[in-house]
């Protein structure tokens, strides 16, 4: 089920400011993609384009391609729903819906688009979920209580535990960790690990040992100069990036040598 | 008036963190007791010059609170004076604005009380000339005038809240907000001549109908709920938007079963609170609904009675001799703050139950 993702001359735009620009990439499926660079290059709103959550904000567009499996994303007969359901998506704030219970926050994707299941399904469904995202032994006595009492890291396993329950393709991570102590980042390191058997993952992240400890490949994006539009300025290996980076500009982000 | 804390604790000029001048405090109730002897010689002063109630009720509180100023000022320094004498003006500004509402409902309640009784609310005017009679057919026609009322309103200002806070960009909503605004500055009065001069269009001059009455009503509620209900579904967090876009829901079902489940506490009370605005409006009911002395509980036939314009008819129409319906007004005056008093408390219960729960 997992799904390789084919990027080419993509340009990100908010109204007239180009945001991003000429980015071409290749992502792998069953594999962990990392984006790192410094705040504003263009990382996040990179990833939200290929899910079409880019065009969510008023004004934004993109001019390129965006190819999952040979079929265009942004072509004009796609709806952006349907791509939504296909690749999922977990952020940097721990968001589950407060109106909601830890077992209806699992389900919200699958109910909210009114897929009809019988209540045993949806308990396995729920079951098989919270395993994945390894918050089940931790939830499984109140799963009706509700989401936003759990724990900053809990929640954020609960998102993710809603996002797979809709069975993506592909699922995007915008700073997954950057509210969360260590011990729940390791968590959802080594949940990240487990989930790439099955689904393809593009992790942005602002914390370069996180990129080197789980990723196969790194994406490095920066920007040019103030004002001017971020782009990919390498993406290669994640060994490769960490030991012998192809540019200069590279290596003095990651040993800490960037302005 | 203002109660000091206990005296700081003392410390030594050699601590660590320099020298920390010592503080005096006045003792506990100390200040109390200061303003108490002002107020005592102002009212001395007053029964000197002649005894009134308000004038030695001015005159207790100016020299109260300058003898407290005065007496901090010797006592505990500058600093502490201009927060005792600011503290005082605070409290008597609270108080001078507690001073009509407590009198309002002193007085509704102590001639309201009068006529408080099972007639009241379970007899019309029905063939009554001067003693006994009810308001059953105003309750009634208010409670049911202002359903009617909250029906109309309230979709068409939920709809309207949804569009310019989920969908609107560019003018369109600019000038809804602009209309909105205007909306909710028109004189009640206007209101009531709109909804006379529309249905008089359809069913010709004179025309007094419940109907009619809510239509006028909803003119002056509809901005009132946009504009509540604009705030709180402004308050849900992008957040949750995105998340539910992200799990592949499309937009109009994440608005019916995220951003208004999580919006329904301030939505219920931003409703009810506006329900409480136009339940007591006078002006237009009069114009278009009128008056009747008897139970008419449908508003698409003819005149409904409704509690303001019955406690107006009573108190201006009295009849002879005058005081039963004297009596009946501050009754019906009496009810109609019980009515918004509740519909407060009713808000409050649902912002506390509809309120996103943590569990913690």
């Amino acid at each position: 089920m997992a799904k390789r993702i084919d990027v080419s001359d993509l340009d990100i735009y908010y109204g007239n400011f180009k945001a991003v620009e000429g980015v071409n990439i290749s992502i792998e499926p069953r594999s962990i993609t990392a984006l790192i660079g410094p705040s504003g290059c263009g990382k996040s709103t990179f990833l939200r384009s290929l899910n079409r959550m880019h065009e969510v904000v008023p004004g934004a567009r993109i001019e390129g391609k965006v190819v999952i499996d040979g079929q265009d994303l942004y072509g004009s007969d796609v709806d952006p729903v349907d791509v939504r359901r296909q690749i999922g998506m977990v952020f940097q704030r721990p968001n589950p819906f407060p109106t909601m219970s830890i077992y209806d926050n699992v389900v919200a994707g699958v109910r909210l688009n009114s897929t009809k299941l019988k209540r045993a399904a949806l308990d396995e469904l729920v079951e098989r979920s919270l395993r994945a995202a390894n918050l089940w032994t931790e939830v499984k006595d109140r799963l009706d209580r509700p989401g936003a009492g759990l724990s900053g890291g809990q929640q954020q396993r609960l998102c993710i535990a809603r996002a797979i329950a809709v069975e993506p393709e592909v699922l995007l991570m915008d700073e997954p960790c950057s509210a969360l102590d260590p011990i729940s980042t390791l968590a959802i390191e080594d949940l990240m690990t487990q989930l790439k058997e099955r689904f393809t993952i593009v992790i942005v992240t602002h914390n370069m040992q996180q990129a080197a400890r789980v990723s196969e490949f790194t994406g490095f994006f920066n920007l040019a100069g103030v004002g001017q539009p971020g782009r990919l300025v390498e993406f290669n290996p994640t060994e490769k990036i960490f030991s012998n980076p192809d540019q200069k500009s590279t290596e003095d982000y990651i040993s800490g040598r960037f302005g | 008036m203002s109660t000091s804390t206990s005296p700081a604790p003392a410390t030594t000029s050699a601590g660590p963190l320099g020298s920390i001048s010592q503080h005096r405090r006045l003792p506990r109730f100390g200040a109390a007791g200061i303003f108490a002897v002002g107020a005592a010689a102002g009212i001395m002063l007053s029964a000197v010059t002649g005894f009134a109630l308000v004038l030695a009720a001015i005159y207790a509180v100016v020299l109260g609170t300058a003898g407290l100023h005065v007496g901090s000022r010797l006592l505990e320094g500058r600093r502490t004076a201009a927060d005792r004498l600011v503290t005082a003006l605070v409290r008597i500004a609270f108080a001078l604005a507690m001073v009509p509402l407590v009198w309002l409902v002193w007085t509704v309640v102590s001639k309201g009380t009068a006529r408080l009784d099972g007639a009241f609310f379970n007899q019309s005017m029905f063939g009554i000339a001067n003693e006994g009679g009810g308001a059953y057919h105003a309750i009634m026609g208010t409670l049911i005038i202002t359903a009617v009322t909250a029906v109309i309103s309230v979709p068409v200002g939920l709809l309207t809240a949804i569009y310019l806070v989920e969908y609107g960009h560019g003018k369109l909503p600019k000038a809804i907000n602009l209309l909105v605004d205007v909306m909710t500055g028109i004189p009640s009065i206007v209101a009531g001549l709109f909804a006379y001069a529309l249905f008089s269009l359809f069913f010709g001059p004179g025309v007094r109908l419940g109907i009619a009455g809510a239509v006028a009503l909803s003119v002056l509620m509809t901005p009132v709920v946009v504009r509540s209900a604009e705030e709180v579904f402004k308050l849900v967090p992008n957040e949750l938007r995105e998340a539910s876009y992200a799990l592949g829901v499309p937009k109009w079902r994440t608005i019916v079963k995220v951003v208004i489940p999580t919006a329904i506490a301030g939505l219920g009370t931003g409703i009810t609170l506006a329900i409480a605005r136009v339940i007591g409006e006078t002006a237009p009911l009069l114009v278009t609904v009128g008056i009747t002395a008897v139970t008419n509980l449908d508003p698409f036939n003819g005149r409904i009675a409704t509690l303001p314009v019955f406690a107006y008819y009573q108190l201006t129409r009295p009849g002879v001799p005058p005081e039963f319906a004297v009596d009946r007004a501050w009754t019906a005056a009496f009810i109609l703050i019980i009515l918004v008093m509740a519909l407060n408390v009713v808000a409050r219960l649902i912002s506390r139950f509809f309120a996103p729960k943590t569990g913690r």
